[in-house]
């Protein structure tokens, strides 16, 4: 009763508060910026959909930043074919709430008419927007959710491989299930343990993905010869991990695995020190995205592992500003005193395939000719290539999906923050490394 | 010993689950209001403590009694400002506003603080541990929570029957009305009210934070277990709130052991059966 309450009364005071906004925005763009319009071309205009309120919120975090450096750069406009264009960037709040997300998405399409939507925080962010645009026909670029989530996750019937069709209209590029699996099982042969391996699989998409006797950890687990011990899906923001501590205690877990929130992890970090479990290796993803998480471990985050899609030391330059990874990172943290995070370099990538693609479309207020140029990007992005249709993805995605690459990493602990080191690049050896894997002590 | 292991977790469990509820029960059976917003403000006490102790650099326990004068305050000011103007004989007015509340603080949290995960820090304290037997080991932090929320309802306990201010609280709850005739005031016993459930919630923020990490977003879900606590303890009882608490531990951490996906479930249906067996809980207070 309360969440549908929750949902009524806060659409009815975001539109109020919306509608005051934008008529205030409408009032000052035709009074003091009107002169300064050239109004030769309708400009294209871009909606961005991101999480800024709620649970996801993190992974927004930089936009202000990343939009800001995007919206400086672009202010001429963009050149496609002789004409051209200036550009906006609309953006919405999606509270990360899917039906939320869905909404919004349709108010940028019907009524501030987008071009195309780029989008790129999990897949409850990424889905349901996807889905409008496929709908309605507007082109949609979205990232930072492994391509199952975006492919499979939004197939009529996901259990069915024969019945996967291709999309029209939304691409995704990002690495998948296969690549983590591939880094945490390389990462984890970097050191001696008894190759016995405990595992955290929530009652989400990602949990059931991840302990999928198919597609997910158990089949390669065996091949290596890595021993599971999987108690079971549980709740996510649960209080209590002694029954797991239990059975990794009792399957003598060196190498514990999951894909856990935050709180949880936390939660089950303190309960499994209390209670004496001591692995070697630790490798999450989700929990450690983020250095504050890290941080809110206290000492106890020191080389714990994880899945790295993107850092400062990546070898590339955005193909907008030539601006180098490293740069980027630098102009974050000196903008908003923060220490960089993952998403920074994929929020800008973004901007990037969409620009590109704008470009090439040859009329971008065409949506089919700008699906087909989003479907024919082959370029070198700030987060590596994104390039669609390639042999890298199995032939029933490779229309929609391309693949960055995937490396691993350990948390340092260097002085009072943490340092994220690379330590496995296996899958892609064009990223250096910071430093070799190291036992938990 | 896993048996063991478990009824003892589940116990420990229950001891925070009783730390999150007290305050909800406590104005709860004062003043009939259902507090919604309460695991929000557990979360913006557990924010001022993490201020209190990174930005003004105090050690925790003084940033614990800095944090629970100034919510006994700020309890004070929210009844008499707000929540009174609304008390009456429908319940739904402050339910609203307290449900408005909610979304006020985690918004007014993220603004302030940002997204972030954020935990308060207790060094070794959070992974030492009391050996028990050979491989049973508890943690020192659960214990010393479980501890806090005994002495806590024995504290209140005390206030309740032993001083005049709780004699004031016992007798408005029982009728508001007659207790004025009596010379009580019953805006300031109100105020009182909120403001103590308030000051109890900082003890909950604090083992909670420790605990667990913590973003803006994460109240309501609290929320959810307090009032179950409340519920199967039976309204009105302080030393009920703490059974019930311990009730919804055991339950999950049983729940837990059969299976991992059953954990949370077996809270749920612990609560419906109680809700089933006993409508008004375990120990419900004597008064209609």
């Amino acid at each position: 009763m309360t969440k549908d309450h929750l949902n009524v009364m806060s659409f009815d005071r975001r539109r109020v508060l919306q509608g005051i906004a934008g008529g205030f925005a409408a009032a000052g763009t035709t009074t003091l910026f009107a002169p300064a319009v050239q109004a030769a071309n309708k400009p294209i205009k871009i909606g961005y959909v991101s999480p800024k309120s709620g649970p996801l919120a993190a992974f927004a975090e930089a936009d202000d930043f990343v939009l800001g450096e995007f919206r400086k750069f672009i202010k001429d406009g963009v050149k496609v074919g002789s004409q051209t264009y200036p550009v906006e960037v609309v953006t919405k709040d999606s509270q990360s709430n899917p039906n939320r997300a869905a909404e919004v998405a349709k108010e940028l399409i019907t009524r501030d008419n987008v071009s195309l939507i780029v989008v790129g925080a999990t897949p409850e962010t990424n889905n349901p927007v996807a889905t409008q645009c496929e709908l309605e026909q507007v082109p949609c670029i979205s990232t930072v959710a492994p391509w199952q989530t975006n492919f499979i996750g939004r197939q009529a019937n996901p259990g069915d491989p024969k019945s996967w069709k291709p999309f029209d209209y939304t691409f995704h590029y990002f690495w998948g299930l296969e690549d983590v699996i591939g880094v945490f099982t390389s990462m984890w042969s970097q050191v001696a343990t008894n190759k016995s391996v405990g595992a955290l699989f929530p009652n989400d998409a990602d949990g059931n993905a991840w302990g999928d006797t198919t597609i997910g950890f158990p089949p390669v687990m065996a091949k290596q010869g890595f021993k599971l011990t999987d108690p079971g899906r549980f709740q996510n923001l649960t209080d209590d991990f002694s029954s797991q501590i239990a059975a990794f205690r009792g399957a003598d877990s060196e190498i514990i695995t999951g894909v856990i929130i935050p709180p949880d992890f936390t939660t089950f970090w303190n309960q499994a020190r209390q209670k004496g479990l001591k692995p070697k290796v630790v490798s999450v993803a989700k929990a450690l995205l983020f250095p504050a998480s890290v941080q809110a471990l206290g000492k106890g985050g020191n080389n714990i592992s994880t899945e790295v899609w993107w850092t400062p030391t990546h070898p590339y330059k955005s193909s907008l500003s030539g601006v180098s990874a490293a740069d980027l990172a630098k102009g974050y943290e000196q903008a908003s005193s923060k220490q960089w995070t993952q998403p920074i370099g994929f929020v800008h990538s973004l901007f990037e395939v969409a620009i590109d693609a704008i470009k090439r479309s040859g009329d971008p207020a065409d949506g089919a000719a700008l699906a087909k140029a989003i479907g024919a990007t082959k370029l070198d992005t700030i987060v590596g290539q994104v390039a669609f249709g390639s042999s890298a993805v199995p032939p029933f995605a490779a229309k929609n999906i391309a693949k960055t690459p995937l490396v691993g990493g350990q948390w340092r602990l260097n002085g009072d923050r943490y340092d994220m080191v690379i330590t496995d690049n296996k899958l892609a050896p064009q990223i250096p490394l910071g430093g070799d894997m190291q036992a938990l002590s | 010993m896993s048996g063991f292991d478990t009824i003892i977790e589940g116990v420990l469990l229950g001891g925070v689950y009783a730390l999150f509820a007290l305050g909800l029960s406590l104005i709860f059976g004062i003043m009939r209001l259902v507090n919604l917003a309460h695991g929000d403000l557990i979360l913006l006490a557990a924010y001022l403590v993490l201020s209190a102790t990174t930005a003004l650099g105090l050690p925790l326990a003084a940033a614990a009694l800095l944090i629970v004068v100034t919510m006994f305050v700020l309890g004070f000011v929210l009844q008499r400002l707000v929540l009174e103007r609304v008390l009456g004989d429908d319940i739904l007015p402050p339910l609203l506003v307290t449900f408005g509340l909610s979304i006020v603080i985690q918004n007014g949290l993220l603004l302030g603080y940002g997204a972030d995960s954020r935990r308060l820090q207790a060094g070794a304290f959070e992974s030492s541990s009391v050996m028990l037997a050979p491989g049973l080991s508890v943690g020192l932090a659960p214990l010393t929570a479980l501890v806090t929320a005994i002495a806590a309802v024995a504290l209140l306990q005390l206030i309740f029957y032993r001083t005049s201010l709780g004699r004031a609280f016992r007798a408005t709850a029982d009728n508001p009305a007659i207790a004025q005739l009596m010379g009580v005031n019953e805006r300031n016993v109100y105020a009182i009210a909120v403001g103590l459930s308030l000051a109890v919630s900082v003890i909950a923020a604090i083992v909670f934070g420790i605990r667990a990490s913590f973003d803006p977003s994460i109240g309501p879900a609290r929320l959810l277990y307090a009032f179950e606590a409340v519920i199967i303890g039976g309204l009105g009882s302080l030393w009920g709130t703490l059974a019930g608490g311990i009730v919804l531990g055991l339950a999950q951490a049983i729940g837990g052991r059969i299976n991992p996906e059953w954990q949370i479930l077996a809270g749920h249906l612990t609560f419906l059966a109680v809700l089933m067996v006993r409508p008004r809980g375990l120990f419900p207070a004597r008064r209609a």
